[in-house]
């Protein structure tokens, strides 16, 4: 992939590994990961549970707990820093001000014995340096702007008094406050209703329009993916296996996982009865990688070459990437 | 409605769960979960219950398996009337109506090996001793679900989510039941395990006859799985008919809005699709709305909907809508 600095990367992640010491061994839950998102881009990293890619998210922010985990090597570039060669202090001024973050569960991010402006208050104070009147207005504001109705009262309720779908609205506030480069959705919309994860992803959209700011969308949902992002990077075993643009993803995919996902999952707007194909068997154990490619064990198209060496990542098309030995043959 | 092929029949369901305060913890107002339901199921079909958090479709599975007692409401299963039975009855009965839950890991006892999971609810219906026939029982009941005989040994935690949701279906299938319950049973899997749980469900329900009440709040999943569909909100069913007809011709706002809001996996048929953006959260099932539940945040509301409850009433063609402006 294009590895070279560009101005219109904010973030760069070169050659990523971050490893857990667990009981089991040495688990590689990222390993080798390079991409780049570009200023005002909505990038998906899509994926099923434990392929690293919320593990992946959390390096960025360099909140990986160690012990177990630790960066291996790598580089994380933003807007030309390298994230992972600069101090704790420096990090905790990036953190929450220049890359902002939203996790899955509300409920357990926010916290439950503090009011909502307090809570949104804390970061205005330290980072924008509001007094605590100013820092009160400002948090109507970005409540406001968040779509939470009667922002005046609401902001000195408690976190139990909102709803799934408003407490990720106020997450999303939260995240906004320092008006970041980058926003980080781990799975936004999980936890909430389809109609209110409608709401949340269009209001995530408008306020990328408005304010220019990336996004990296984490998530499982290949329908929010298609809805929602600019490019997709598609991840399996703590690896990359296929990056493309959106359309071009779900028109030509490349590589058998993204194949035999996309044909897996029911559709809404295609007839009921068609048959959906199925990936059999599981995703590997990550302290026990294969020899050869990841998927090669689930793989219906493997041949000798998959089970000896790891495929890189290569060239497919404009802007696609897929790592595959028979990426070339099989997406037609 | 009364008919032989229907396996179940729910006439009217309600199960309110009471809101009590103070030292006498007196009955102050009631959570409406259920609140006047009614269906059937036909012989070897699957109903889908689609809706979203919060609005009962999972009390409404469990009211009807009599796990809760239903506060009115007639629940037919195969000519017998449940909600009369006495409790030993009733676990007779239970032995041909099953349930499948949603978490694989929360469902499963840990202490317990997978055989015996599955051989529990044998042993509980006095179907056999335990023993060599016990064993073989155990055994086909595995082999039914794909696992292999030699995984009886073995305890929750060295299973996948996607193994253990198989443990679950295999327990509910082990007493041949004729009717199972399946309550969200995939949405906690990964998307390629979601597929081969549907297929396995799907295969289980042609090669056994199986009826299933499928509930769920993923929509493709749903019309995928299911003949007919019932949309709840709130308490209630807004629409019910069959899978083909609810998606090409929703006609309930509420069905529509949340069919629009499915997003498809394809980014050139999903920005062709019109989309109907709901505002507002669901109400609270203790102070439901005047008039229609649905009705603050319809975008179709006119006086009436604030005044009146609609009915749900056949259009045509077993095809059942509860709004005023249809």
């Amino acid at each position: 992939m294009a590895a070279t600095t560009n101005n219109e990367n904010v973030l760069e992640v070169k050659d990523l590994h971050t490893h857990f010491y667990v009981e089991d061994g040495e688990v590689r839950a990222v390993d080798g990961l390079t991409y780049s998102i570009r200023r005002g881009e909505s990038l998906a990293l899509v994926g099923e549970s434990a392929c690293g890619k919320s593990v992946s998210a959390l390096s960025i922010m360099r909140l990986i707990p160690y012990p177990p985990g630790i960066i291996v090597s790598g580089e994380i570039l933003f807007q030309g820093q390298d994230l992972l060669k600069v101090s704790e202090s420096e990090m905790r001024h990036i953190r929450g001000n220049r890359i902002g973050m939203i996790f899955q569960e509300p409920m357990t991010s926010l916290n439950p014995v503090l009011t909502i402006e307090r809570q949104l208050s804390e970061s205005l104070e330290l980072h924008r340096k509001l007094n605590k009147k100013d820092a009160k207005e400002e948090s109507i504001k970005l409540l406001r702007l968040v779509g939470l109705p009667d922002a005046e009262k609401r902001v000195s309720d408690y976190p139990y008094q909102f709803s799934g779908g408003m407490q990720q609205r106020i997450m999303i506030a939260m995240a906004l406050i320092c008006n970041p480069d980058l926003l980080i959705a781990d799975e936004p919309t999980t936890s909430v209703d389809v109609t209110v994860q409608a709401q949340l992803l269009e209001l995530l959209d408008n306020l990328r329009s408005q304010f220019g700011t990336a996004i990296l969308i984490i998530t499982h949902n290949l329908g929010v993916v298609a809805r929602y992002a600019d490019r997709v990077n598609v991840m399996y075993a703590g690896r990359l296996v296929e990056s493309a643009p959106t359309d071009v993803l779900y028109s030509k995919p490349q590589h058998p996982y993204t194949m035999g996902l996309l044909a897996s999952v029911p559709r809404l707007d295609l007839p009921r009865n068609r048959k959906l194909s199925v990936i059999d068997g599981l995703p590997p154990n990550l302290a026990r990688l294969p020899k050869g490619c990841n998927f090669c064990t689930r793989c219906t198209y493997s041949i000798d070459r998959c089970l000896e060496e790891k495929p890189p990542l290569e060239k497919v098309g404009e802007e696609h990437y897929s790592a595959c030995f028979r990426s070339g043959e099989l997406g037609k | 409605m009364a008919s032989n092929d229907h396996i179940i029949e729910v006439e009217n369901l309600k199960m309110y769960f009471p809101v009590t305060a103070g030292v006498m913890q007196r009955r102050v107002a009631d959570v409406k979960a259920v609140d006047g339901v009614s269906f059937y199921i036909k012989k070897g079909q699957t109903l889908g219950l689609v809706g979203e958090s919060g609005c009962g479709k999972t009390t409404c599975g469990r009211a009807i398996l009599q796990l809760y007692k239903p506060t009115s409401g007639n629940v037919q299963f195969e000519g017998r009337e449940l909600t009369k039975l006495s409790n030993k009855e009733l676990r007779n009965t239970r032995r041909n109506m099953q349930l499948i839950f949603q978490d694989p890991y929360a469902s499963l006892d840990p202490r317990m090996t997978a055989g015996d999971i599955v051989g529990e609810p044998l042993i509980v219906h006095n179907m056999v001793k335990k023993g060599n026939e016990y064993k073989d029982q155990v055994n086909e009941v595995l082999r039914m679900v794909d696992l292999e005989p030699r995984m009886a040994e073995r305890y929750p935690h060295e299973f996948s989510g996607g193994q253990r949701q198989r443990i679950g279906i295999a327990r509910a299938l082990a007493v041949r039941p004729s009717f199972i319950v399946c309550d969200e049973p995939v949405s906690a899997l990964d998307v390629s395990i979601q597929t081969q749980v549907i297929m396995l469900l799907m295969r289980l329900r042609d090669e056994l006859n199986l009826t299933y009440l499928f509930i769920a709040h993923d929509l493709s999943v749903v019309r995928y799985i299911s003949d007919q569909v019932a949309v709840m909100y709130l308490g209630k069913i807004m629409e019910i008919t069959s899978s083909d007809e609810l998606y090409d011709h929703p006609l309930h706002p509420y069905t529509q809005a949340l069919l629009s809001a499915v997003p498809i996996p394809d980014p050139v048929v999903d920005r062709q699709r019109k989309r109907i953006l709901l505002s507002g959260d669901v109400p609270s099932p203790v102070n439901p709305p005047l008039g229609c539940n649905f009705n603050p945040r319809c975008q179709m509301a006119i006086d009436i909907c604030r005044e009146q409850e609609p009915e749900l009433r056949d259009i045509g063609g077993e095809h059942f809508v509860s709004c005023h402006r249809i």
